[in-house]
């Protein structure tokens, strides 16, 4: 008899009241209602909506079985966290403890549903950080392994999965097991980057980074044209461990691509505050602007204000570490700019080096296109990472945010066209509209990650909206 | 503090242990799962609660198991302060009207066991000089309605009993701190449309946290139920007949 240890108690009547009471309730399951709800579900970008059924337990463990896929805060931007045609997909955040912490290694053990900012909130007043972060902080441990994410400090300490040392896995035939480098290695390094594909993560073990302060010392420079972009973003990574260059690709002639260059470390203690940062509750955008409200006209003016608001002198100084991290959190909810028609974030890496002409065309394509928007990303990648699968190589990032319109997959197509000419390739954590026979072309690495998929689920079992879509898989 | 807790590994009870570890409140977990209730204790060790956070079984559905739970608990901390109870059951009313033992377990749970529960705690607290006591009831208690009678039932008893135990020993030290819960996200409601003004567990656990170091003996949270509430309260008889909610 399941029972007790449960420590919600609910008002459930509105709920009824409004029509909502689950008609999945299983009689005689005391405690554990069925814990699943119909939903509509969408990525970060809003695009692709599809309905499903969403388990929500903290028992990972249980909902996970004979689900499809499990995914997180919904951080991904297309349809990666998407369950296949209508079916149940688990929710992890529930699942948010932390069961382990070795003062004097760094080592973290958690559930997959930890969210990034608890984490971070937790331990920055120890001194200690997370190795790798994304550029957002509302994202679990548990898909930060499945998109194998990387951050700022790509070009020194590669992707999350280099510093997780074990996942706990329940694999495609349900089974519940532990991989690290040591056990089933190859499943191990699949499942980094492998989209929550191979198995659900229900658990995370990985080493925090020693941190000095919890303050980042910030450099910031203005730069006048594209070329002198990327020369002095690989010239920064030499001396900074995060560097990220934000650019420009709606000016015109020689000030394309433009950009403000942004360098950091963390402070010493002679340079930071003495206190701690203070955590801010970042307020929410309430509802979706209309769709197509932002004109290309608007984006311009808001890359010149950006652009001729950082002056042309470099700034230095102590920047709080989530504004540094983090700077579009600062708006919860920032999506909802977009309409509810929504965006697509395209995000490509190309390979180096980083002065070949290459840079230039893509550019110049997605002008073409008229397909560039403001808060163009670059970011220089560094080596290629353990996992299978994971998106970073050597190369240029680049990442812009795309609204949805009828001419979106003809964008998508004509840039992957162009990324699969030269080599480079598409990070599946932001994708919604990449062709199957594109990612196969850019994906060389595609059939040695499908075969260890296969292994570990002949059945295929596992699938998500963008596996059918991507990969093949039998909705 | 030292605090014994029944219900600390989900939802508010996880929430309001995290506080209470955070400032470094002496931590005591009561529940049905051993193995989950060490996992608990982790996370509770990791949000900065001193060592040890003990463990101990206890069931709502089983009182025999409470005495031994109680007795552990007071042992290794060394006597007891704080008896937090977040533990209990919810089903909806279509499941609970069709299934007679889902029923009785039901009130068992949330009310007759809670309350001998309660008592077991009562009697040590009070043998030491008094204490605080605060459990979840909830807004479903505060008026019959038609999604929540078997539920509501039980919760209007155990506040009836709670406010009870207030009038007649919290002169002699004993604080009882009757929580109210509205629409809180929590794995429990997971299924359900979110009404306007649901809540989260860490939200909910600040005002009990707080409620509890003052002794406050009536919380409702999110605050905004107490008005809800009051405003139900006062509907006529046949606009209750009426109503769906």
């Amino acid at each position: 008899m399941d029972a007790f240890a449960k420590s919600d108690l609910t008002e459930r009547a509105r709920a009824g009241h409004q029509g909502a009471v689950s008609s999945n309730a299983r009689p005689g399951q005391v405690g554990t209602p069925a814990h699943a709800r119909r939903v509509e579900l969408a990525g970060w970008g809003h695009y692709p909506v599809v309905e499903g059924l969403v388990r929500r337990s903290e028992d990972l463990e249980r909902i996970t079985r004979g689900v499809p896929l499990t995914r997180g805060l919904g951080r991904s931007y297309g349809d990666a966290s998407l369950p296949a045609g209508r079916d149940a997909v688990a929710a992890s955040p529930l699942a948010d403890r932390l069961l382990a912490f070795d003062p004097e290694s760094g080592v973290v053990r958690a559930e997959a549903g930890v969210p990034l900012m608890k984490l971070n909130r937790l331990f920055f007043s120890r001194r200690w950080f997370t190795p790798v972060t994304p550029g957002t902080h509302y994202v679990t441990l548990g898909g930060m392994v499945a998109a194998d994410v990387h951050g700022k400090n790509h070009h020194q300490a590669g992707c999350f999965g280099e510093h997780v040392r074990a996942l706990r896995l329940r694999v495609a035939d349900g089974r519940i097991l532990e991989c690290s480098d040591q056990a089933e290695p190859e499943l191990f390094r699949a499942t980094m980057g492998g989209m929550g594909l191979t198995g659900h993560i229900l658990e995370v073990e990985f080493r925090m980074q020693r941190i000095p302060t919890p303050w980042i010392w910030q450099e910031s420079e203005r730069i006048e044209n594209f070329e002198a972009v990327l020369s002095r973003l690989e010239e920064a990574g030499k001396a900074w461990p995060f560097t990220v260059c934000w650019s420009d690709f709606l000016a015109r002639g020689d000030k394309l691509g433009r950009g403000i260059l942004m360098k950091g470390r963390w402070a010493e203690p002679h340079e930071a505050p003495r206190d701690q940062p203070r955590w801010r509750r970042a307020p929410a955008l309430p509802l979706y602007l209309p769709s197509g409200l932002l004109q290309p006209w608007m984006m311009r003016i808001g890359n010149w204000l950006n652009y001729a608001k950082h002056g042309a002198r470099t700034k230095t100084g102590i920047v709080h570490p989530e504004t540094f991290f983090y700077p579009l959190d600062v708006l919860r909810d920032w999506n909802r700019l977009y309409g509810r028609r929504g965006f697509t974030q395209y995000q490509c890496v190309l390979p180096g080096p980083n002065s070949h002409p290459r840079h230039r065309d893509f550019i110049a394509l997605l002008q073409a296109k008229g397909a560039a928007t403001f808060l163009c990303v670059i970011k220089d990648c560094g080596r290629e990472g353990k996992g299978m699968i994971s998106f970073p190589r050597p190369g240029i990032s680049y990442a812009l945010d795309i609204p949805i319109t009828g001419r979106t997959q003809e964008i998508v197509d004509a840039l992957n066209e162009l990324v699969i000419a030269e080599g480079g390739r598409v990070y599946l954590a932001k994708d919604a509209f990449t062709r199957r026979e594109h990612f196969r072309a850019m994906e060389p690495r595609l059939e040695a990650w499908t075969r260890v998929r296969r292994k570990w689920d002949p059945g295929a079992v596992l699938k998500s909206a963008q596996s059918v879509r991507v990969l093949g898989d039998a909705p | 503090m030292k605090v014994v807790l029944l219900g600390a590994t989900k939802g508010m009870g996880r929430a309001l242990a995290r506080l209470m570890a955070a400032r470094g409140d002496r931590l005591f977990l009561l529940g049905r799962d051993l193995h989950d209730l060490q996992r608990s204790a982790a996370d509770l060790r990791v949000h900065g609660a001193p060592d040890p956070v003990g463990t101990a079984y206890c069931d709502l559905l089983d009182p025999k198991s409470f005495v031994a739970a109680l007795d552990t608990a007071s042992e290794q901390l060394g006597g007891l302060e704080t008896v937090v109870v977040t533990a209990g059951l919810f089903a909806a009313q279509e499941e609970l009207e069709e299934d007679p033992e889902l029923c009785e377990q039901l009130l068992a749970a949330d009310f007759t066991n809670t309350i001998l529960f309660c008592e077991q705690a009562r009697r040590r607290l009070l043998a030491g000089g008094g204490g605080r006591l605060c459990v979840f009831s909830s807004v479903a208690g505060e008026r019959a309605r038609k999604p929540v009678i078997l539920y509501g039932a039980a919760k209007a008893g155990l506040s009836h009993y709670l406010t009870g135990l207030d009038h007649k020993f919290r002169a002699q030290g004993l604080q009882t701190i009757l929580v109210k819960p509205g629409f809180v996200h929590t794995g429990m409601t997971a299924e359900l449309q979110p009404p306007p003004f649901a809540g989260e567990p860490e939200s909910v656990a600040r005002v009990v946290l707080a409620a509890i170091d003052r002794g406050a003996p009536e919380v409702f949270t999110p605050a905004i139920w107490r008005w809800i509430m009051l405003v139900i309260r006062f509907l006529p008889r046949g606009v209750m007949r009426r109503i769906a909610f």
